[in-house]
This record gives structure tokens, C-alpha cells and sequence, in this order.
């Protein structure tokens, strides 16, 4: 057992990056999960401002994905493939009730993915382990996705408080 | 998952092995710390009423260590779940005690949604070999 936050080797990291990139494509495939679970009638209820979050809500999961792949890569490790992790999420989907069912899943997925990113941050500015991938790189990569995790949070917190 | 939580899924576990109150020779075994840390950090759990400690025998966890434990457990569980059966790492009991410190709560609970993990998860736990009795690992038996 480890009792110390931080990251030591070019493993535990690339370990951590896959961590982060399997998380982005459960929220992308919930997201994608919540509209498609919705019945014809109710999606089209759904306002225009819900529908939209959903989809940049992939749309930018997609896009960490790919950047923290490119530095997995650069560590000599493998990703899950998206189509594997979707299937896992189809096998023990339930949708949620309502719109605010999804809304609150959303929050859930953009919350996490924040403090996951967070953690990360503080665990390898705590170390003082050499990696075979840029330091000044990867913690440049890992704020501008923490600083979108935020905004993704904003967001759905704003769509919330306008429906209450 | 933090230190002190860390602890009481230790105490837990010890308790289980030992069949009574958690010994710090097994504390500072199963965390690899020295027996001074432990008795250090069992002096600040008992104060926050997480543990009790009786000199000569060992830490017992109070009603509400116990809850927390269950939950540290159930987080360590779902990692361990996740290692050797998503990601397929041969050594997820290493790993899992790697990353725990790393990964929050909120964290394994997402990654608790793509995997299956029995309802009466973390009592199928086996401490003896740091794993849950129910998991099967795919090539390997084990």
C-alpha cells in the first residue's frame, strides 16, 4: 500500500493517463447514451440548450481523449478502444428518468473528470520523477483539460439553475 | 483515497485476519509504514472517534470507522476490478495499491459503472490475498 499522492514512474503515469482516457469515453458514451435513450417524442422536448450540452459535451471528451492518448503513446502504453468501453457502458446502462436525470449524470461526469485531472496535477507536481514525456508538456495538457472540465461544470450548473 | 481512510480499510482488514482488535506489527505491515506512523495515526483517528485503541491488544473501528472502511474498501475493490479486467493488468494488486492514494472516491465511482461487481461487495473481500474472492481474471487462474 502506497501512502503518498504522487507519481513516481513512467508506469503509474502512463497507468494514470489511461485511467483519465477510459473516463472520457464513459462520459462521452453516456452522453451520446442519454439522448439516444430518450423516446422520439421526448427528444424532441428536449431544448435546444440540453441537446446541445450533450453533444459538445462528446464532442469534448473526444478531444481529451485524443490528447491524453498522444501522450500514452509517447510512454510505449496501450488505450482501451472506444468501442470496447461503449460496450461496457451499454451492458449496465440505465437511462435516467428525466432531463434532470441527465443533467445531473452530466454534472456528475464533468465534476469527476475535474477533480480526477486535479489530483492528477497535484500528484505529479509532488514528485520529482524524470518521464520520458515533457514535464512542462504534460502539466500544460493536463491544466488546459482541467480549465475545460470547469467550464464543462459552469455549464451544466448554469442550464440547472435556469430550469429550478 | 485519503491517508486516513487508508488506515481504516488497513484496521478492517487486520481486524479480519486477526479475528480481533488490529495489531500495529500488522498495520505497519499491510502499509508498509513503521510502527511509529501507525500508532501516530491511530492517536488522530480515535481522537476524530473513528477508532478505539486498547493498550496491549490493538485498534478496534468504532460504528463509524467501520462505515468508513466499507466505503474505502468498496473504492479499493472497484479499482482493483477495474485494473485486472478492463485495462487487463496482470499485477493489479500492485498497482491498485499504487493508485489508490491517487484516485478519488468520485472517480471510482464512475469507473464502477462498466464494471460488474457482486452486491455484496466489500464482505466477499479476502484479506489473505488482497482481493475480492469473487474475481475472476481472465487466462488466469488464480
Amino acid at each position: 500500500m502506497s501512502l503518498g499522492q504522487r507519481v513516481s514512474s513512467d508506469h503509474q503515469l502512463a497507468r494514470l493517463l489511461q485511467i483519465g482516457v477510459v473516463l472520457e469515453e464513459v462520459v462521452e458514451s453516456r452522453a451520446a447514451h442519454h439522448l439516444e435513450s430518450l423516446p422520439e417524442d421526448e427528444r424532441d422536448e428536449i431544448d435546444d440548450e440540453v441537446d446541445a450540452l450533450l453533444a459538445e459535451a462528446a464532442e469534448e471528451s473526444a478531444e481529451h481523449r485524443e490528447r491524453l492518448e498522444a501522450l500514452v503513446d509517447e510512454l510505449d502504453a496501450e488505450i482501451v478502444p472506444y468501442e470496447e468501453i461503449n460496450q461496457l457502458v451499454s451492458a449496465r446502462y440505465g437511462p435516467p428518468e428525466d432531463t434532470d436525470g441527465v443533467l445531473y449524470d452530466q454534472l456528475a461526469n464533468e465534476e469527476t473528470a475535474y477533480k480526477f485531472y486535479d489530483d492528477l496535477i497535484e500528484a505529479v507536481e509532488a514528485s520529482d520523477a524524470e518521464f520520458a514525456i515533457d514535464r512542462d508538456r504534460l502539466l500544460e495538457t493536463l491544466y488546459d483539460i482541467r480549465e475545460e472540465e470547469r467550464e464543462g461544470v459552469e455549464d451544466v450548473t448554469d442550464i440547472m439553475e435556469r430550469r429550478a | 483515497m485519503n491517508t486516513g481512510d487508508q488506515y481504516l480499510k488497513a484496521i478492517y482488514l487486520a481486524q479480519r485476519i486477526e479475528e480481533g482488535p488490529a495489531s500495529t506489527g500488522t498495520l505497519a505491515d499491510l502499509l508498509e509504514v513503521s510502527p511509529a506512523s501507525v500508532n501516530e495515526m491511530i492517536g488522530k483517528l480515535e481522537d476524530r472517534k473513528l477508532v478505539e485503541h486498547e493498550k496491549y491488544k490493538g485498534a478496534s473501528l468504532t460504528d463509524e470507522g467501520l462505515e468508513r472502511a466499507h466505503d474505502a474498501l468498496q473504492t479499493y475493490c472497484i479499482i482493483e476490478r477495474f485494473l485486472a479486467n478492463v485495462l487487463e493488468v496482470e499485477e493489479y494488486r500492485e498497482e491498485a495499491r499504487a493508485l489508490e492514494s491517487v484516485i478519488d472516491d468520485t472517480v471510482a465511482e464512475r469507473l464502477d459503472t462498466i464494471i460488474d461487481r457482486p452486491p455484496e461487495c466489500p464482505d466477499c473481500f479476502d484479506p489473505e490475498h488482497d482481493r475480492c474472492k469473487h474475481l475472476e481474471v481472465e487466462g488466469r487462474a488464480d
